[in-house]
């Protein structure tokens, strides 16, 4: 495929930082979208802010880079009103769970139709590496010199039990899961997450000793188990471990299929 | 027994929003309940999705506010309401519509503050938090309405600003405009100046979103019509890409407030009464300004040469008009449910050049026409 069809070319070179796994995330969407066929005009990517939310200004979509946590709040309008659109939200860890954590639940609960694609990093990247709410516990970060005393998010799961329809968890190294994950999100009716683990080797790596993007990348090929597996294994065993895999794909009626109930409802004089 | 004007209607003034935001094409609401104008969610919630729109309600209003922003962006007028703490929380994304010059509607049903303060009670006390409540320099409109029928038109008239100028308008209400029951006569639809944003007309690949034209606003494509172009709360060129270079984002922000600067006299808005010979101008808006005009009447029945000037914009804020009216008056006095906010502007548009009499209260209780006339007659 073409990526150079997608990419706004003259907005190259991207603010990413060598060995970081964003970009592999966005050449995951754009091979997705590809796939899907979807023409460019239909698509609207929306984000926070963030190094993650950085990605629209690269694509050649209707793109939307809105206030810090607030994209679902954005997309949800942009959706509603213009129901033909794809829309998808991109974020880090920090901007859907922390300032846009609120908004993160209930878009999963209300069941929009939209998809949301989280890079997890762990860490505030574009701030200079402060603490995030799926940093794990004891790890350092700018905000945490002694380690951090908080306990992380999982995102997948908060996801799962807020309501979302189809939740999934890859990391960049699995490629061909994370394009199976991200391309079986869009094409979900409601919410649907994929949440992406991707190496920042500049602002948490380094800090915590885990070697450059490559070493980083390594990790996840060597720790990471797939879910059903994971489902036998002891607290002790999953320890430090990854766990990817499909966690949620269920059908349910969307927020625009009920709401278009409402209107039909509101229109007939019941 | 003869035949009701199905026109007229018996209409609380948070009704009147409601419907004057459906007459003016409004079709998204996002909303979060917050008292005193949760009434205007209720009736949306009940009235858009028979006209085929969408009421929303958001996790809270930070939420709504956005939701707003999208929706327009989308393509469809769209609105959220709120009161002194949900406005508030929606300060960061209203400077983002401002930055990106999407068109919304903001409505503020004042009550008293600061903090949870008075929420049933009526107050004008974010007058500054209209203009200034978002960080950095933009620009803003706000709107006050005095009465249940002009909440109506005022709405409509948001609406209409905030397609023409591609910016967020607040509709300053307060908790006594918001909850009074009065009789309207709804205007014909016809009468409105129903205005849209305007559209490109270049193709998609010769499209600025924030070209610097000579009208200084710039046509605005919505998403999902063939223009794929960027859209960001960072500094930005005429593509719409953020920048860092120095001249293009001086540019940028000046033509961003120069853009509501310019059409002020397009903009502004006041009502005068009684004014040609008066040689006390009380100057008010909202609610407080019904208080006045009582003043005013019966100052005048005693033969005292008092005028009544109501802001009906408070932003841009009406100095020239003021300066114009209060020239031969010998004294000012300023009305409102706030310690100042609009009298300290009054003595700077009249550059101190005449004394200033301020009545405040700021305790939930309406300023009554008695203690406007004492400040009339008395000496000072």
């Amino acid at each position: 495929m073409d990526y150079l069809y997608y990419l706004r070319q003259d907005k190259m070179p991207h603010i990413w930082c060598d060995g970081c796994g964003h970009g592999i995330i966005l050449k995951s969407i754009l091979r997705c979208v590809d796939k899907l066929g979807w023409d460019k005009n239909d698509i609207a990517l929306v984000s926070g802010i963030g190094c993650s939310s950085r990605t629209p200004g690269y694509v050649d979509f209707n793109t939307l880079h809105t206030t810090h946590g607030r994209a679902l709040a954005f997309a949800t309008g942009l959706k509603i009103a213009n129901p033909k659109l794809h829309v998808i939200v991109v974020s880090g860890d920090g901007d859907a769970t922390a300032i846009g954590g609120n908004h993160f639940i209930h878009a999963a609960r209300r069941n929009i139709d939209i998809t949301m694609i989280i890079y997890n990093n762990y860490i505030y990247g574009m701030t200079g590496g402060q603490v995030s709410p799926t940093t794990p516990a004891h790890k350092k970060a700018s905000t945490a010199p002694y380690g951090n005393p908080d306990e992380p998010f999982d995102i997948s799961r908060l996801a799962q039990a807020a309501g979302a329809t189809y939740v999934a968890r890859s990391t960049v190294y699995h490629v061909g899961k994370m394009d199976n994950y991200i391309g079986n999100a869009l094409q979900k009716t409601g919410f649907s997450v994929v949440e992406i683990l991707t190496p920042c080797p500049t602002s948490y790596g380094r800090r915590n000793k885990e070697g450059n993007g490559v070493d980083m990348m390594r990790y996840q090929k060597e720790n990471t188990i797939g879910i059903e597996k994971a489902k036998n294994m002891s607290a002790e065993a999953l320890a430090g471990k990854i766990v990817t895999g499909v966690f949620v794909d269920k059908e349910q009626e969307s927020y625009l299929n009920r709401y278009n109930e409402v209107i039909k409802k509101a229109q007939s004089g019941v | 027994m003869e035949t009701p004007n199905p026109n007229i209607k018996m209409w609380q003034g948070n009704v009147a929003c409601a419907e004057g935001a459906l007459a003016a094409g409004c079709r998204f609401f996002a909303g979060y309940p917050i008292t005193p104008s949760s009434e205007i969610a209720e009736v949306l919630s009940l009235r858009l999705p028979k006209l085929g729109g969408n009421f929303i309600q958001m996790e809270d209003e930070i939420a709504a506010m956005g939701a707003t922003i999208g929706a327009s962006l989308g393509g469809v007028k769209a609105m959220t309401a709120t009161s002194g703490p949900g406005f508030s929380l929606k300060q960061e994304n209203i400077g983002f519509a401002a930055m990106a010059e999407i068109p919304c509607v903001v409505v503020n049903v004042q009550r008293g503050g600061p903090s949870t303060g008075l929420p049933t009670h009526a107050a004008q006390g974010d007058v500054m938090q209209a203009r200034w409540g978002t960080h950095g320099d933009h620009p803003i409109i706000a709107l006050a309405p005095g009465s249940v029928r002009e909440t109506y038109d005022m709405t409509v008239k948001a609406f209409n600003l905030a397609e023409k100028y591609r910016t967020p308008v607040i509709l300053l209400s307060d908790e006594i405009v918001g909850h009074l029951t009065e009789k309207v006569e709804v205007p014909p639809i016809e009468s409105l100046g129903l205005t849209d944003r305007k559209k490109p007309t270049v193709p998609p690949e010769q499209y600025r979103p924030y070209e610097m034209d000579s009208s200084d606003i710039p046509p605005m494509a919505n998403f999902g019509e063939g223009y794929r172009y960027h859209v960001t709360g960072l500094a930005h060129d005429e593509t719409g890409f953020p920048t860092n270079n120095p001249e293009k984002i001086q540019a940028q922000l000046e033509r961003l407030n120069r853009k509501i600067e310019r059409y002020r006299d397009e903009i502004v808005e006041v009502e005068v009464q009684y004014t040609e010979d008066a040689e006390i101008l009380v100057i008010s808006f909202g609610s407080t300004a019904r208080s006045v005009r009582r003043a005013v009447i019966n100052a005048r029945e005693q033969g005292i040469k008092a005028g009544l000037l109501r802001l009906k914009t408070i932003w841009p804020f009406p100095g020239k008009e003021i300066e114009a009216i209060s020239a031969s008056v010998r004294k000012i006095i300023v009305a409102e449910m706030n310690l100042g906010q609009l009298a300290h502007e009054v003595e700077w548009a009249t550059r101190r050049s005449k004394p200033v009499v301020r009545i405040n209260k700021i305790n939930g209780e309406p300023i009554t026409p008695n203690e406007i006339f004492n400040a009339i007659i008395r000496q000072d």
